[in-house]
């Protein structure tokens, strides 16, 4: 297959936007029947360089050219007609059609008098998803059904289509293990049937697992393409962050650094937080100076559990205490004014008001404190602005810079000093680190820390295994919306996590105990 | 992402631009009243000026109201039946004095504005149908209540709302300049505005960030009522007499126009209270113009949208950077 | 979600029951209404049932019906029309200014130039994503000053009994001719709607319009086509109107699109668009016109309180969907 002549290739591409240069002379080339991994830190050209190659952008020099030939898509339309599909991270389809109108959308097929034969669509999207090995009632609302599997649909519809190229942006991050497998599968016959797959991820275990080869991308340019499997982990990693390996290898791959002291008494107890369906009694307490992990499997309830103990999601029982207090459910003012900050997952739905400025977004929270009988004391604003954007480093050409303008890492800090200079007590992170580069990363793990030692109670949630390993004093583990177990200081190892995740408790892990007291 | 922090010292035609997009409201304001300085005779004179003033001071006052709607990524359409029940109201009780007739006739102003901002900040309908639904039956009420009919107002103090003048300004021009100066004060310098620009901008984010957001909506409502109420009852004391039928009839357009074309973008976020009030000048000395140059009024009107697809077509390239 | 990797009810969507139940609700909710509505009147009102009277309701709503199906289009799609009114008066003033020189001319000029109307809006809204809100306000105000000024600001008689007078005058098998033009309109929309691949776009577009986009569909053509075909019919009911009427008005159709939107939403479509059935229209158009009807029989009330009958029938309906919704949430 080597020989192949490529199906795709791009080269020598380039595209700036104003003020970035996303892609520098990108060259890129996929073969039929081949997996190609896209990696690189989040700000390194992936999704430019997919958005190019589905005519979403025009690139300002180089070529493409599909099967052999030079194409300019104009949009994602006619890179589709072309033959090339592409699966969105965010799962993009039509939330109110069912399954089957989302397969076929825009490709319904008519019966004799040009109408859309609804029998026929049904019975062939069945027939699509069946043979995929996945699931689902066709004629039912894709919203009413889970996010794995409207994944699933997703890939349903743009394989159904006789591409001879398959994009997948982080196909797998709303997928479980199993969904997973159903989808290497999915992967596998496509690499059979001689169809490309550009596959992107975040998760090096899924690239080992089925990529063929890989490229690297690095400041919007190439830093590395070659077979995977001729590739260490560590060399990877090394490639992507544009660091040495031995100095990979000394730090890991984080920026959290040793344990805390913590106190005795909780700073934060949540008790029986029942939501149903998706929390079940969720126990679990929280002290002074310790960072204690949410770790769970997507949909097992951590962002839930989070939203819960702020009040941003009204609970059916359970109660939140801080410092011993009770404090009203269900409302973030109360959670806020007893000393709970936030920091959401989604940093643009929820978190950053984009045509506001820095300033503005930093003081959001601070409002009433900084406010006498309604009226705002600029003056009281200015300097906390001024203090929080010196201290976390927050690079803006000035306070009144829109906070839409800012890189993720920079909104990510924003966001941060929004809930640090209220001074909280406890701290909730919600995926802190997702979605920004490597830099800043490492920059908020360190003030995670920092943070921690300065004796604020911190709950951290991520999807990444090594942060929860490295950043946690303490794992609550959560499958289902229960807790299904906690790691003291010493037990806490990847290992004993994924047992956790995967079987809970009562399975045992290695023969180290899990403490009872966690499911109260 | 250093594009913004770039100094940008010389004159090229993307600062002219951009400058023009952030003022063009005051630009097409000057350039009108330079055009009627020309052509229209008597145009500099104190009655065609206190004439612009007195009959654009309702406008303004609705606008307000509206902008603030807007900046919270709604909008309130019911502001012409709003002014038509509180002229409706005005007269009914000016028997027990007029301190009872203002009071029922704003308090009906809140209380439609209670009914539009509880359906939008709590029922969770859209902006557009609450205020819609008030929009049509606000002035069917308006007309029951009236009967159908116009009744005169003669209280003295009323009246002096719509025709007196103090230190030699218009009334209705003072009452409209003391509202400016409070929404202005509200907007800039109150946490109540920066909920106003925070909810508009991104509502999850300010609830989550601890904001009263059901609240602020409501009052946001609220205020748009009573300010609605209170261009009734100018607008009525100017008649001297109430008139459900006409008063406010498609006033709302001229305010949305307002609020457009003085830069308050419609997907809220942010609210422009001069910008608004120039706005209102704007489109009110357009129909000024037209009538002193017998030219067809309604060329006015296509002027008008005119403006307002331009002034939107501006203002959608300035949330890109 | 221990149950199964690809199982229906899966975390963060509701059971499919619920949703069905929810999207029943939404599509018949206006049909069982009207249903009990014509029959509490046929009870109640001993001349509600008669031949001239529902002919009188079907007619009434005829004009308004030809805007709702345009309307409608435009509302899943996700986009509002609020120059459908003054569309009407426009074109009933092209029609009345035309007859005198060819009466097809008057019947054919109307819906072109409006059409071309909503092509430039689509345009505006498609190409240049300006807000279809404000787009169409301008339309509303600028194209009602251009009857208003084609017609100096009266109205234009239409002389004498030309075929012109047929199409708002005359009967096709026993029916006024406008009701068979918008029974014919609401067939052939609904059938566009719901059965061709251009139907299921607009719901595309109205559910997600981004989405949309990256499944390759042509969002742009399909918005414009919405524009179009929402000025064109407007002009054409414009013109019917003046048939019908012997006249052009330049201030005919004034507050319709307020109607016409609170029919399209009575009748369940989503404000917000991506879900909406033609049906649930008409029987938006019809209720709105049974209600007038009934508060015309009642006599006393006027006109007055019909306006207030309709604003609080109109929130009822949202509050009800706007609960609905939540539910399902």
């Amino acid at each position: 297959m080597e020989q192949d002549s490529p199906i795709l290739e791009v080269r020598r591409v380039t595209k700036r936007f104003p003020g970035v240069l996303a892609l520098d002379g990108v060259s890129f080339d996929l073969r039929p029947g081949e997996v190609h991994a896209l990696v690189g830190e989040n700000g390194a050209g992936k999704s430019t360089l997919i958005k190019v190659v589905t005519g979403v952008y025009r690139p300002d020099e180089g070529q493409i050219l599909f099967n052999g030939e030079e194409v300019t898509f104009a949009e994602p339309r006619e890179s589709q007609a072309a033959g090339i599909s592409t699966i969105y991270q965010e799962i993009n389809l039509i939330p109110l059609l069912s399954v089957a109108q989302n397969v076929f959308l825009g490709r319904e097929p008519r019966n004799s008098l040009g109408m859309i034969d609804k029998a026929r669509m049904n019975r062939d999207a069945a027939e699509i998803l069946e043979r995929y090995g996945i699931r689902a009632d066709v004629t039912a609302p894709l919203r009413s059904l889970g996010l794995g599997v409207q994944q699933m649909v997703a890939i349903a519809r743009a394989i159904s289509v006789d591409a001879r190229a398959v994009i997948m942006d982080e196909p797998t991050s709303s997928l479980e293990a199993r969904e997973v497998e159903t989808l290497f599968g999915v992967i596998g016959q496509l690499r059979e049937e001689g169809v490309g797959v550009i596959y992107v991820s975040h998760r090096l275990e899924e690239l080992y697992e089925i990529c063929d080869r890989v490229t690297v991308l690095r400041d919007g340019r190439v830093a590395h393409t070659g077979d995977l499997a001729e590739l260490s982990r560590l060399q990877l990693i090394a490639h992507m962050l544009g660091r040495e390996l031995s100095e990979v290898q000394e730090e890991g791959a984080t920026g959290f650094g040793g344990e805390h002291e913590t106190a005795r008494e909780p700073v934060l107890v949540a008790q029986s937080l029942s939501q149903r369906p998706r929390l079940h009694e969720v126990s679990f307490d929280v002290h002074p100076g310790e960072v204690v992990g949410l770790a769970g499997l997507l949909g097992a309830g951590r962002t839930e559990t989070a939203k819960a103990i702020f009040g941003a999601e009204p609970i059916d029982s359970g109660s939140v205490r801080v410092e011993g207090k009770d404090i009203k459910t269900g409302s973030p003012g109360a959670a806020i004014r007893a000393g709970i900050a936030f920091l959401p997952e989604d940093r643009k739905l929820e978190g950053i008001i984009p045509d506001l400025s820095v300033r503005e977004n930093i003081v959001a929270a601070a409002l009433p404190k900084l406010a006498r009988a309604g009226l705002v004391s600029e003056k009281a604003q200015d300097d906390l602005v001024e203090e929080f954007m010196q201290s976390l480093g927050i690079k803006a050409s000035s306070p009144n810079q829109p906070v839409r303008e800012l890189s993720g890492g920079n909104q990510q800090k924003v966001l941060l000093a929004r809930w640090m200079c209220m001074n909280p007590k406890v701290l909730i992170l919600d995926e802190p680190t997702r979605g920004i580069d490597i830099g800043a990363k490492v920059e908020i793990q360190k003030l995670v820390d920092d943070l921690a030692a300065k004796g604020l109670g911190i709950i951290l949630i991520s999807s990444e295994v090594d942060e929860i390993t490295e950043g946690s004093d303490r794992v609550v583990a959560l499958r289902d919306g229960t807790v299904v177990g906690l790691l003291s200081e010493d037990e806490i190892t990847e290992s004993n996590l994924m047992a956790l995740l995967a079987h809970g408790e009562d399975s045992g892990h290695g023969g180290q105990e899990t403490r009872e007291d966690a499911d109260g | 992402m250093d594009s913004g922090a770039r100094p940008n010292k010389s004159l090229d035609a993307s600062t002219v631009t951009s400058w023009v997009r952030g003022r063009g409201v005051y630009v097409a304001f000057v350039v009108l009243v330079i055009f009627n300085l020309i052509v229209t005779p008597n145009f500099a004179s104190v009655v065609t000026l206190s004439t612009l003033l007195i009959t654009v001071s309702p406008i303004v006052l609705v606008s307000l109201g509206v902008a603030l709607t807007i900046g919270t990524e709604g909008i309130d359409l019911s502001v012409g039946s709003v002014m038509a029940l509180a002229s409706a109201f005005l007269p009914l009780y000016l028997g027990y004095g007029w301190p009872v007739g203002l009071s029922v006739a704003l308090l009906v102003g809140v209380l439609a504005g209670l009914v539009n901002g509880s359906l939008v900040a709590f029922v969770g309908v859209q902006p557009i149908i609450a205020t819609l639904a008030m929009l049509v039956g606000g002035r069917g009420l308006a007309q029951i209540f009236a009967g159908g009919q116009s009744l005169p107002v003669t209280d003295p103090v009323i009246l002096w709302l719509g025709q007196g003048r103090l230190f030699g300004l218009p009334a209705p021009v003072i009452v409209a300049a003391v509202a400016v100066l409070v929404v202005g004060f509200l907007v800039r310098r109150t946490t109540f505005g920066r909920y106003v620009v925070a909810i508009g901008g991104n509502r999850s984010a300010s609830y989550l960030s601890g904001h009263p957001v059901r609240r602020t909506l409501l009052a946001v409502y609220v205020i748009s009522g009573l300010l609605a109420a209170l261009a009734g009852v100018v607008a009525t004391a100017r008649l001297g007499a109430s008139d459900p039928s006409n008063i406010g009839l498609l006033i709302e357009l001229s305010a949305i126009t307002a609020v457009v074309v003085g830069g308050t973008p419609l997907s809220g976020g942010r609210v422009k209270v001069v910008g608004t009030v120039m706005g209102a000048l704007l489109i009110q000395l357009i129909s000024n113009t037209f009538i002193a140059n017998d030219l067809p009024f309604t060329w006015a009107q296509v002027l008008t949208a005119a403006i307002i697809l331009v002034a939107v077509y501006l203002q959608k390239g300035r949330g890109v950077v | 979600m221990s149950t199964g990797s690809a199982d229906t009810e899966g975390l963060g969507g509701s059971p499919a029951w619920r949703e069905r139940l929810f999207t029943t609700l939404q599509r018949r909710g206006a049909i069982v209404v009207l249903i009990l509505v014509v029959a509490v009147s046929a009870v109640v009102f001993d001349n509600f049932l008669t031949e001239q009277n529902l002919e009188n309701i079907v007619l009434q709503g005829a004009f308004l019906g030809l805007i709702v199906v345009g309307m409608t289009f435009v509302i899943i799609s996700g986009g509002i029309d609020l120059s459908v009114g003054s569309m009407v008066g426009l074109g009933g003033i092209l029609a009345a200014l035309t007859v005198q020189v060819s009466w097809p001319l008057a019947l054919i000029l109307p819906p072109l130039v409006c059409g071309l109307i909503g092509f430039g809006n689509g345009l505006l809204i498609a190409r240049a994503k300006m807000a279809p809100f404000i787009v169409t306000l301008a339309g509303l105000l600028g194209i009602r000053g251009l009857a208003l000024a084609l017609a100096n600001e009266k109205p234009i008689g239409i002389g004498g009994s030309s075929p012109f007078d047929w199409f708002g005058q005359g009967q096709i098998l026993g029916i006024s001719v406008p009701v068979f033009f918008v029974i014919i309109a609401f067939a052939v929309g609904g059938l566009v709607l719901a059965r061709t691949s251009y139907g299921r776009i607009i719901f595309a577009i109205g559910g997600s319009e981004e989405s949309a986009r990256l499944m390759g569909l042509p969002v742009d053509r399909t918005k414009v086509i919405a524009y179009t075909t929402s000025g064109a019919l407007a002009g054409f009911a414009g013109a019917l109107l003046a048939a019908r009427l012997s006249a052009g008005d330049p201030n005919a159709g004034l507050a319709w699109e307020l109607d016409a939107i609170s029919a399209v939403v009575v009748g369940g479509t989503l404000l917000t668009g991506g879900a909406g059935t033609m049906s649930g229209s008409l029987a938006g158009v019809l209720l709105l016109s049974i209600l007038q009807n009934l508060i015309n029989q009642l006599g006393t009330l006027g006109s007055y309180a019909q306006q207030v009958v309709s604003g609080f029938f109109l929130i009822i309906v949202v509050v009800v969907q706007a609960y609905l919704s939540r539910k399902e949430r």
